[in-house]
């Protein structure tokens, strides 16, 4: 055990232990945080990350603990009060913000919250959350509502709601998962500028780059258990994603070249005003082509033109050799193309509904016999023929399709698409919120896909995929295609250091 | 010991919770075989034929009615506007037969005024569903403006009055019936296996559901939602004419706020029957069941000598108990004062 | 102030439209801006204020109540009954009664939605029916006159007789919606009570992460909506002088229509009591120019919804939506 004076640990836990059901979702675990330290907790989705965040915060009590100690103070109980009291603060990933309130009521909230009546004084709360504003170097207009934000605007706003109550230490979780890289950089600002303040930061994210960049220590957890406490210096983002599987990810640049394959889908100098311009680009039977930069390059939006959600304001593009200009996404869906949203939760599946409808609600036409009935045994077939294809790991088909991880959901979106039999199939970060071990899944599917000659466009900010599954890599920033690479030539830090830039 | 072993009842609960399709109807179900029971006990006419023939006529207005709110419901919306669409609806019917002569007017005429009424309920549907769809705007306050506006239409061009005289052949249609079996339930046991049909077996239902549920990802996914809607919609408007023809039949004239009454029970009847609130799931099964549960309340107690307000206000009560029930709070509360037992 | 103009569009727009409104009409009509005619639209629109006022807090906290206007005729039926009984009662007994018989049907619709996990609008759905049920069954439907004296006696607060004889007065319930206007403004806008309110219609679950309690929030909200209905209920057997057990019937739905015309959303966390009175008397004046300029009163409704019905086609479209895509391209 460490002999630093306890008042230099911001947060302290040895051996803490909850079990939901017979789950153990945390196994006699150590955390340990130093005052003003920017630390990282990695581990894959269900690893025990969010149930520690909820027993500092108190959301949670553990089954047993041999030490709780909050800023060198030992605690038998913590409630969500209390917690708040002493200075500990999380941002959730959806930030649980009020949309409709003013930014000023939204940063000074947690004053306003009790049961004892009290007259809410407008003015000295728009001060005070300027004051804190100011603190972290940010101007935002006080008295319009949340919703007139962008969304990095909102995180700050969550940030500055959490010093408002005198935090000395912010859980952030995935705080960048929807930002664009300057957006994160800003963040990591003041993150940093947090940290020189003496407030502790514990950021918990799926983006190993950044988590790398910004954290002094790493804890990594995997199945509820320790794996251990790192520092940052000298850990490699392989090393990292093996701590986290348990196991090592294979990750080799698997390019082919495929000259004389046809040309699927051809776009000259596509064009939508504010969003990309001059965009030029060929896809072949069987290939995999990369598209990465930064998120606001304009890359879903270009998938959005393809897609026929917005039409382009210039240029043309061809399908199969045919000029292709889709007016609706039922169209572009009926000449071949397929989409795979970046945004599963609520554009990808509709989670309320079963597995079953889920995968065949692109195809009805197909199920639909002469009488213009579905034809439930069909559904049932093709339900049958694309779960066991993918090896979706499902009950029963009638379960909502929420019952699923991330990793079988993102399959059973594939199963949607694949069922329309299209000629280019465009996954947009395909690996949003599936575990890094359920990714190598994922691809191995894309790779026996394109093996069967379809033309696939993987959209991803994450250059290590794009490095490792694509046959070649665009390169887009600002809304344009600015180089185009072989994977085979390029290592995974130039191609970062150049899209960093 | 543990709280379900001191009460077995409990058992009875948790399967009204846990109401998949199959269990809700078979909650549904068992509830109406004790009304039954209970009511047969109580009355020695319930179970005859007159009371069941009284059933039989009374039902199929409110359980059109009701069908014409399901669907909304399941598209993530609500018609409030069902009655008044049938009252203008009726009215269309009862101005063309003026036309065509009043009590003289011939087959032709009606066939001619349905038609008309028809048009009518679904041009008023398919307004809603346009403004819902392509505005954005919340089915409630569309709905709730569109009923305003058909109710001071209908008092606008009747007065506030009544037009009755129809002819007889309108007569069967309201009260006849083919081989024992009233008229009005025929049509309703038709057009209930229609709606079921194209709710749950047809692409256009299908998208309905899906639309309720994330009209968003369903335009993701390739299905055209707002059509949806507005087909929907316009589905509704086509079955509140429907209605408005029945009840025209039903009570031989036409008045506007007649059933204005049933606006709410029908939502009520949706609930009962287990339809999700915000949409994308329920079926029209238990939606029957739950009709015919509410009309054997109102008959039985009727039948014991209470009136039509206090079956209103069992109906209401009665949704509140299945509520509490499917909750499964209740497992909680019980818990809570057997605690305080021991 | 751009961003208050620009945060309270609908509330703008109505009262541009509602100025504009009023302006044609005393041109057009010249009893419209006379005291007499101003008195009375303020006189018969006050039962409906009280309401609004109640249903506000209730579609802030992010719930919907159908049950509020059958809610006033029962607390109006028992009171009267309970009042009899004590010998007659007086004003303060009034209030008394009806307030704390209102907020006690109000409770017991938060205790269902919050107790039962059930959403608000199946509660006061099976409410309605079950109170309006019940009502007409135990009073039989019959209309009660024999009511003490104080409770239909005329009172008024502002009297004045103009050159023609003519009187324009405001009567107690005017006064009463005043200050049942400034009770739901200070406690929606002013205290930290009203703000967790707001809170929680707009996100549930970020305002039960930062410690709001949810169920004493939905209490407050039906309660408020309770104690309105119970007050409207008050006031409006002083303006009627007799107990009618089915005349508030069917009235909740337009207040509803009111209320959400002047901005509040459904859904939550979002309306004022200005957009809520701009709403209400949107439809009042409406209705009145209409009745001055003389056509029919059969077409009065008809002309309101189809006025709804066009200003949610062109003004209500919605602007979170165009947030939203934002989002979704960003």
């Amino acid at each position: 055990m460490t002999t630093a004076p306890a008042e230099r640990f911001a947060l302290r836990l040895h051996k803490v232990s909850k079990a939901f059901g017979g789950v153990q979702a945390l196994n006699k675990i150590d955390f340990e945080v130093r005052a003003g330290e920017v630390h990282c907790l990695a581990g894959e989705n269900g690893c025990g990350k969010s149930t520690l965040i909820k027993v500092v915060t108190g959301v949670h009590q553990p089954e047993s603990a041999d030490l709780i100690e909050l800023f060198g103070a030992r605690v038998d109980r913590i409630t969500p009060v209390q917690a708040r009291q002493r200075g500990v603060s999380v941002i959730w990933q959806d930030l649980a913000l009020f949309p409709h309130m003013s930014v000023a009521e939204n940063i000074a909230f947690d004053d306003l919250v009790g049961l004892r009546p009290r007259s809410v004084r407008y003015r000295e709360m728009s001060a005070r959350a300027g004051e804190v504003l100011e603190r972290l170097g940010v101007s935002l207009p006080l008295t319009a509502p949340l919703n007139d934000l962008s969304i990095a605007q909102r995180q700050v706003v969550a940030i500055a709601r959490a010093l408002m109550n005198d935090a000395k230490l912010i859980f952030m979780d995935e705080p960048t998962a929807s930002l664009t890289q300057s957006e994160t950089d800003r963040l990591l600002d003041i993150v940093r500028k947090l940290s020189a303040d003496g407030v502790a930061v514990v950021f918990v994210s799926h983006r190993l780059a950044e988590v790398l960049e910004i954290a002094e220590r790493v804890t990594v957890v995997r199945d509820g258990n320790l794996v251990g406490v790192y520092p940052t210096e000298g850990m490699t983002q392989a090393r990292l994603g093996e701590l986290m599987t348990g196991h090592l990810i294979e990750n080799k640049v698997d390019a082919r070249d495929l000259p004389d394959a046809p040309v699927v889908f051809e776009a000259r100098g596509l064009s939508r005003h504010g969003e990309f311009e001059d965009v030029s680009l060929t896809i072949r039977a069987g290939e995999v082509l990369g598209l990465t930069g930064l998120i606001g390059a304009g890359r879903t939006e270009l998938a959005h033109v393809m897609m026929g959600m917005r039409r382009a304001d210039a240029g043309s593009m061809t399908l199969e050799g045919s000029a292709f200009r889709p007016g609706s996404i039922r169209e572009a869906i009926a000449k071949g193309m397929a989409y795979v949203s970046e945004d599963r939760l609520s554009l990808g599946l509709l989670q309320k509904q079963s597995i079953a409808d889920n995968t065949v609600i692109s195809v009805l036409r197909q199920l639909t016999t002469a009488s213009g009935l579905i034809s439930d045994r069909r559904k049932a077939d093709l339900v049958r023929h694309w779960i066991r294809e993918l090896g979706v790991k499902i009950g029963a088909p009638e379960d909502a399709i929420s019952t699923l991880s991330g990793g079988n959901q993102q399959k059973v979106v594939l199963a949607k698409w694949l069922a329309t039999e299209p000629r280019l199939l465009i996954l947009d970060s395909p690996t949003v919120g599936v575990d890094v071990g359920a990714r190598a899944g994922i691809f191995r599917i894309v790779r026996a896909l394109a093996e069967q000659g379809l033309a696939i466009l993987l959209i991803s900010d994450e250059v290590t995929e794009v490095m490792h599954h694509s046959d070649r890599i665009l390169h887009m920033a600002d809304g344009r295609i600015v180089q185009a690479y072989d994977p085979r030539t390029v290592s995974v830090p130039q191609l970062e250091e150049r899209i960093y830039a | 010991m543990s709280d379900t072993r001191r009460l077995p009842g409990l058992k009875g609960f948790k399967h009204l919770k846990t109401g998949g399709p199959a269990g809700e109807n078979l909650s549904l179900l068992v509830m109406l075989v004790l009304l039954v029971v209970v009511f047969a006990i109580a009355s020695p006419r319930f179970l005859t034929g007159a009371n069941l023939g009284s059933m039989g006529f009374q039902m199929p207005l409110l359980g059109l009615l009701t069908l014409a709110m399901l669907a909304p419901i399941l598209s993530g919306g609500l018609n409030l506007a069902i009655v008044y669409t049938a009252n203008i609806s009726g009215l269309t019917l009862a101005w063309t037969l003026m036309q065509f002569g009043g009590p003289e007017a011939g087959i032709p005429a009606f066939i001619l005024g349905c038609a008309l009424a028809v048009i009518v309920g679904a041009l008023a549907g398919a307004v809603m569903g346009g403004v819902v769809a392509y505005v954005g705007a919340h089915p409630i306050l569309v709905s709730l403006a569109m009923m305003i506006f058909l109710r001071g239409l209908g008092e606008f061009l009747t007065r506030g009055g009544d037009i009755s005289g129809f002819p007889d052949h309108m007569h069967t249609l309201g009260h006849g019936s083919v081989m024992g079996i009233p008229v009005p339930l025929i049509l309703f046991a038709v057009i209930a296996l229609g709606w079921h049909v194209l709710l749950r077996r047809t692409p256009h239902g299908f998208s309905v559901y899906m639309t309720g549920s994330n009209l968003k990802a369903a335009e993701y996914a390739g299905l055209n939602a707002k059509r949806t809607l507005v087909l929907i919609y316009t589905l509704s408007g086509v079955l509140c004419a429907i209605a408005g023809i029945l009840m025209a039949a039903r009570f031989s004239s036409v008045r506007v706020g007649h059933g204005e009454a049933m606006l709410l029970i029908t939502v009520l009847a949706c609930f009962l029957g287990g339809i999700d609130p915000f949409g994308g799931h329920g079926r029209v099964a238990p939606v029957i069941l739950a009709l015919v549960i509410l009309q054997v309340l109102s008959s039985g107690l009727n039948l014991v000598g209470a009136n039509q307000h206090l079956s209103t206000a069992v109906w209401g009560l009665f949704l509140i108990a299945v509520m509490v029930l499917r909750s499964g709070q209740i497992q909680r509360y019980i818990g809570l004062l057997s605690r305080k037992d021991t | 102030m751009r961003d208050a103009l620009r945060s309270h569009t609908i509330e703008v727009r109505l009262a541009v439209v509602l100025a504009v409104l009023c302006i044609a009409l005393s041109l057009s009509a010249p009893q419209f801006a006379t005291l007499p005619n101003l008195t009375s639209l303020l006189n018969n629109s006050a039962v409906n204020l009280i309401w609004a006022v109640g249903l506000l807090v209730v579609l802030i906290a992010g719930g919907i109540d159908i049950s509020f206007a059958v809610a006033s005729s029962v607390v109006q039926y028992v009171a009267a009954q309970l009042l009899m009984s004590v010998g007659g009662g007086n004003w303060l007994l009034g209030f008394l009664f009806c307030g704390s018989l209102g907020i006690l049907l109000g409770l017991l619709n938060a205790w269902l939605i919050h107790g039962f996990r059930i959403i608000s609008i199946v509660v006061t759905i099976a409410t309605f029916n079950a109170f309006f049920g019940l009502l007409m069954f135990f009073s039989g439907g019959r209309n009660i006159y024999n009511l003490p004296d104080w409770w239909t006696a005329r009172i008024f607060i502002f009297e004045h007789e103009n050159a023609q004889g003519i009187w324009s007065e405001l009567t107690l319930s005017v006064a009463v919606m005043i200050g049942c206007v400034i009770a739901t403004w200070a406690l929606i806008r002013r205290s930290n009570i009203g703000r967790q309110l707001y809170a929680f219609g707009d996100n549930p679950e970020g305002a039960r992460r930062a410690g709001v309690n949810i169920a004493v929030m939905q209490g407050v909200a039906f309660g408020w909506m309770g104690l309105m209905a119970g007050i409207a209920g008050l006031c409006q057997v002083n303006i009627v002088k007799e107990v009618v057990p089915n005349a508030l019937y069917g009235r909740e739905l337009d207040v509803l229509a009111a209320v959400v015309l002047g901005g509040a959303r459904l859904g939550g966390g979002k309306g004022t009591i200005l957009g809520c009175i701009l709403g209400v008397m949107f439809v009042a004046v409406t209705q009145n120019g209409l009745n001055l300029l003389g056509v029919s009163p059969f077409a009065f409704q008809m002309i309101i919804g189809a006025v709804i019905l066009v200003a949610i086609s062109t003004a209500n479209i919605d602007l979170s939506q165009f947030f939203r895509n934002k989002e979704a391209r960003s």
